[in-house]
């Protein structure tokens, strides 16, 4: 019963939008996996250079090849390690972090078969290879990130369960106020675990237990336990019965929170090592270029 | 002061036509001139006939002195616009509070030595004459059938008959009663009990009381949410609503009351009406049958009858059937009635300086004064003194409205008002009128000469005398579509927006003249070059504008008919019945047609048009468009190729609707999200995919860091289906609900679609409170962060994204804080690169789409 709108658009100029970059795919597939065939490209370069140019004795890196390989590699660190400052700096322009993110992780996979082949598989206890181990580490400290944005982003949305992070600690702040409120007639043995998991802070972890998501020692957990032990022989206390729902209520809203928490720290705990070592990589490599250069 | 309808005491035994109509001997007092009603007009013109030593009575219903205003909430202020305006009264008036300007004119009515009658409502006013002419009043029925009486109208002087039974003579009458009317009134048993009112003056006043209030319109909602307001007032408040939604309030209110129901404050009580009132009880009858709640209070707010059937009762014609029409008045004020005139709010002048200065002139007129120039002529001296040619205001205010078409059915009074809001000006030849994309949301209107759309071409489209230009603008305050200029010396009347939107509710004909050109343009703006406004001639005068609720389908699959559409305002989403499940087609916006199909192939509709949100769409005749196909071939060729793609839509589903049922389901409940959530009004929204977002808020950081420090969007709030998120963030509406209430005129839709506040906003915040997104935020502009790799290396600011309260509060240098303005977003307009939230972000989890391209079947393939 309908055609498409008859001209651009009728009430809303369309001709002449300024060009937005909204192509509905992830990184990984940005622009037809562009960045992964540049990145392979590279790769199959490098070996083709290497598995073809004979060097004498054997290949190394202070060969005319190992020292392009080596440029090549130097630079590509440099450059991944901008994405830090692309990614906060809000210039203006026609750039896409998305673009960014996705040459990032292609160039950032090919640069293990660059500097391995730039060192020749010439290993040993030393800066050189302190740089290249560096490195490596690094780089799959970032595979691990790969790993969760692919993976993650479904948990962690349907952890929230349409929430914010305001609306779950507000909805807790609630449940705490009634819970109070329900504690008052309670003695004073049926109220001391209820005021400790009261006092429980639900954001104040450790950052272990954020990983994990273990909390052996949860006070609402004890709480509600507690509560429930009390229910057994004392059914129709009114006040009990009230905490005990109160508790089951909490506790359920500190799982959510929890598990939430949990899958925020794996989508950034890999970030705590990735850019460290990063800055460590950096040291290495000035090391290695300066050492290599002074001595050579 | 109003009229009759109900309240009538026992004594009303007479009636209208009892008493002293039709001979035998009149006893009654006689004045020279009655003024019923003691508004600030009624009472500047009793003050006026004191003054000058005439006869007269004041006629007020109540106890006091003028109830309107009387009825403000306690220590409202009270404006005094329009500014320019000056007083010509007997008595004074500036902006003050209620109390203050109550107190005044009741003690300069004393000192001026106004004759006041209270407690009298006058019940009918006949002449007492022979009879002058007839007049027909025509009546709307409930069924909407309507009937027509014919009454006499006598000459003067009139025989007032007040409700309870008094009469009393007068040679003039002066109308002032406004517009209020009275409440319509309970009609159950124990409606009469003192605990039922109808107005709640200081909610403030009621404790630990049961009040129910009757009527979920935004004075009931109002009402109902001030009394449950505060919790140390302990009021268990319930507010009744008949069916279960709430089609008469605005939205805000709406929200505000569910909420309120939500967290427990008050009750709302849906489908449920009153069968009794008992004493400190009340009986509803509700969907489980009837139950009894205790209740110490009932407010009654049913809304009110318009005093428009004693008007016309006392022979005064209307300008028209409308709802919204005026009396029709002389330049004196003076009614078809002889002798009656018409004054204030009941005229059309709501303003209190407007009533008070008419007051005293129609009393100055009654006692004959006529080289009296209206308070108001130095203003249009002012307006009209760079126009060419000596002409004298009355002369200009003729020549407007005789040359004008959309002016013509104003009376000269509503014509004066009308230039105090708009602007004559006067343009030589070559001279531009306005450009291509200004800002500018008025109306022009061409008095004389012609003006000229000039066309990317160079060539222009000339529009003529009479005619108006600029009519965009009123939809939707977009920029001017195109540049244009005199062709020759002519004179043009610039009309604001507001004052547009007033002259079409005032005078229906200027409404339906706006519409037709804009209708017209419409069509040969979708329909392509080639065609002229001749050839559309027909079709624009068959063409209906039809209203449509959301929701409302305006084609039915499978039904029989050939008329065409244009959606005009709002949107369209077109379903087809597969399996007798609806399945989702598409998305039509603002500007489309359909319903062409059955028109040009004949047949059956196809498929379900309804729309998505409340729209507007023209009806045009199938068999005039047909002839218009006939004459132009290529208009033809165009619907038929329009015309294949849908049907290979058409076809794609229904060859899909086996095998792909469930992926169909699904993508008809995601688009019925979509539209849900308000992107069928949208014209670009910001969505999340959440299989692809990571949580990193690099959206709004980046928002924040492309506008000053503010971040426009909320990722998390906002609902989600189907793994599609749709934040708290501008949808740039079609017809965009903040721009409807903006005092300065600060919002504006830029050259790509974008809603954008200019600087010039006060912080009213109207605009945060009518968007129905929650999208728009009060906040003060934060002070400047240090450079970003300052905060890299040094750890100098609180780094990138928008800073803390706290960093904020330390940070702003003193006597140097912001004022709180409305933030919303804008597409980052006229940043090179486009919205910043989409450039961020690092996985392409955010995306904005228009939701033409989004809602495609076409995506179903993918």
């Amino acid at each position: 019963m309908a055609t498409r709108p008859a001209q651009p658009r009728a009430s809303t100029p369309r001709a002449g939008r300024r060009e937005r970059a909204t192509e509905h795919e992830s990184f990984l597939v940005h622009a037809n996996y562009r960045w992964l065939k540049i990145g392979a490209g590279l790769a199959l370069v490098s070996l083709l250079a290497y598995a073809l140019i004979d060097v004498q004795p054997r290949p190394n890196g202070g060969s005319w090849i190992g020292y392009t390989l080596g440029t090549i590699g130097a630079l590509l660190i440099l450059w991944l390690s901008l994405l830090g400052i692309r990614k906060r700096a809000m210039t203006r322009g026609r750039w896409s972090l998305k673009a960014w993110t996705s040459a990032h992780v292609y160039l950032g996979l090919a640069l293990i078969v660059v500097a391995t082949l730039h060192c020749a598989f010439q290993f040993g206890w030393n800066v050189h290879t302190l740089a290249y181990i560096l490195m490596i580490a690094v780089i799959l400290s970032g595979v691990y990130g790969v790993v969760v944005y692919a993976t993650l982003p479904r948990t962690l949305a349907a952890g929230r369960e349409g929430m914010t992070n305001e609306q779950m600690i507000e909805g807790l702040r609630a449940v705490d106020r009634q819970l109070h409120d329900a504690a008052q007639p309670l003695a004073q043995a049926d109220a001391q675990p209820v005021q400790e998991a009261l006092a429980e802070d639900p954001l104040r972890v450790s950052g272990w237990q954020r990983l994990t998501g273990h909390y052996p020692r949860c006070a609402t957990r004890a709480a509600l336990e507690a509560s429930r032990a009390a229910l057994a022989h004392r059914r129709d206390d009114a006040a009990l019965v009230k905490t005990e729902a109160l508790l089951v209520r909490r506790m359920s809203m500190l799982d959510r929170m929890r598990g939430h928490m949990r899958t925020r720290a794996l989508l950034e705990v890999w970030l705590y090592v990735h850019v460290p070592l990063t800055i460590a990589l950096f040291a290495a490599l000035i090391a290695h270029i300066v050492s290599v250069f002074f001595y050579w | 002061m109003q009229k009759l309808i109900a309240k009538v005491p026992a004594t009303g035994k007479e009636g209208r036509d009892g008493g002293a109509l039709g001979g035998g001997t009149v006893t009654a007092e006689h004045v020279k001139v009655a003024i019923v009603g003691s508004g600030p007009a009624g009472l500047s013109a009793a003050a006026r006939a004191a003054q000058l030593g005439l006869s007269h009575v004041l006629l007020e219903k109540t106890d006091h002195l003028s109830d309107t205003i009387f009825k403000y909430q306690k220590g409202k202020h009270v404006m005094a616009t329009p500014s320019q305006l000056v007083l010509r009264s007997d008595l004074d008036f500036d902006a003050g509070k209620r109390e203050a300007i109550l107190g005044l004119w009741n003690e300069q009515t004393a000192a001026r030595q106004v004759t006041v009658k209270y407690h009298a409502e006058a019940k009918a006013i006949v002449g007492t004459g022979e009879v002058v002419s007839v007049m027909e009043i025509a009546t709307r029925n409930r069924d909407g059938t309507t009937s027509t009486k014919q009454i006499e109208r006598r000459a003067p002087p009139y025989l007032i008959t007040l409700t309870n039974g008094e009469t009393l003579l007068a040679d003039a009458v002066v109308l002032a009663i406004g517009t209020q009317g009275n409440p319509n009134l309970l009609r159950c048993p124990g409606a009469d009990l003192p605990h039922v009112q109808y107005q709640l003056d200081d909610p403030s006043e009621y404790i630990d009381e049961h009040i129910v209030i009757i009527g979920t319109g935004d004075a009931g909602i109002e009402n109902a949410r001030g009394l449950a307001e505060d919790p140390a007032q302990n009021n268990t408040v319930s507010i009744l609503n008949r069916g279960t939604d709430f089609p008469t309030a605005k939205d805000a209110n709406v929200k505000a009351l569910v909420a309120d129901h939500e967290v427990g404050r008050l009750t709302i009580r849906s489908e449920a009406e009153t069968a009794a009132v008992e004493p400190g009880w009340i009986v509803l009858n509700t969907r489980d049958g009837e139950e009894r709640i205790r209740c110490d209070r009932i407010i009654a707010r049913i809304g009110s009858a318009p005093p428009r059937a004693f008007v016309e009762s006392c022979g005064i014609e209307f300008t028209s059937n409308d709802r919204l029409a005026f009396p029709k008045l002389s330049p004196v004020f003076e009614s078809t009635a002889p002798g009656i005139f018409v004054i204030g709010a009941l005229a059309g002048y709501p303003l209190i300086k407007h009533c008070m200065n008419q007051g005293h002139d129609v009393i100055e007129f009654i006692n004959g004064n006529e080289s009296l120039k209206p308070a108001d002529e130095p203003i249009l001296e002012a307006k009209f003194r760079d126009l060419p040619g000596q002409r004298s205001v009355a002369d200009w205010l003729d020549y407007l409205r005789e040359n004008v078409s959309i002016l013509n059915g104003m009376n000269p009074l509503q014509m004066r008002e009308f230039m105090l809001d708009s602007e004559a000006r006067f343009y030589r030849k070559g001279e531009t009128i306005f450009q291509k994309n200004d800002p500018g949301s008025s109306l022009f209107a061409i008095a004389s000469g012609t003006v000229g759309v000039q066309l990317p071409n160079g060539g222009s489209i000339p529009i003529g005398a009479g005619s108006i230009f600029g009519e965009v603008g009123l939809i939707s305050g977009r920029p001017r579509g195109a540049t244009i200029m005199a062709e020759t010396d002519s004179i043009c009347v610039e009309i604001s927006r507001l004052a547009a939107l007033k002259l079409q509710s005032q005078v229906p004909s200027a409404k339906r003249a706006i519409e037709r050109i804009s209708v017209e343009r419409l069509l040969l703006q979708m329909f392509g070059a080639g065609l002229t406004p001749d050839d559309v001639r027909e079709i624009v005068d068959t063409a209906k504008i039809r209203q449509i609720r959301a929701g409302e389908a305006v084609v039915n699959e499978g039904e029989e008919g050939s008329d065409i559409f244009v959606a005009r305002v709002g949107s369209m989403i077109v379903e087809k019945s597969v399996g007798g499940k609806p399945v989702f087609l598409s998305y039509l916006p603002a500007g489309s047609y359909f319903g062409e199909m059955a028109v040009i192939d004949g047949g059956k509709r196809s498929a379900t048009v309804k729309a998505a949100i409340k729209s507007e769409v023209v009806q045009i005749d199938g068999e005039a468009f047909k002839a218009l196909l006939a004459k132009k071939p290529a208009l033809l060729e165009r619907a038929r190729k329009d015309m294949t793609s849908r049907r290979e839509l058409n076809a794609f589903v229904e060859s899909r609707k086996d095998n792909f049922s469930s992926i169909v389901d699904m993508y008809s409940e995601t688009a019925q999200f979509l539209v849900d959530n308000g992107i069928g009004e949208a014209t670009d929204v910001l969505l999340i995919d959440e299989t692809l977002c990571v949580g990193c808020d690099n959206c709004e950081k980046a928002c924040a860091d492309s506008h000053e420090g503010l971040s426009r969007l909320d990722r998390e709030a906002g609902k989600s289906y189907a793994h599609l998120h749709v934040p708290t963030s501008c949808r740039h509406c079609e017809n965009p609900h903040c721009m409807a209430d903006c005092p300065p005129n600060a919002i504006r839709r830029g050259p790509d679609g974008e809603v954008v506040i200019n600087d010039t906003c006060i912080g009213c915040g109207n605009c945060q409170r009518n968007c129905p997104y929650g999208v728009i935020r009060m906040d003060s502009v934060p002070p400047r962060k240090p450079p970003l790799l300052s905060w890299l290396f040094l750890g100098v600011g609180p780094g990138p994204g928008e800073p803390s309260k706290k960093w904020r509060k330390k940070n702003v240098p003193a006597g140097a804080e912001q004022p709180k303005k409305a933030i919303k977003c804008d597409m980052c307009s006229g940043i090179d690169g486009g919205p910043a939230c989409v450039r961020a972000c690092p996985t392409g989890a955010a995306l904005r789409v228009s939701p033409e391209t989004f809602l495609t079947v076409a995506r179903l393939e993918d």
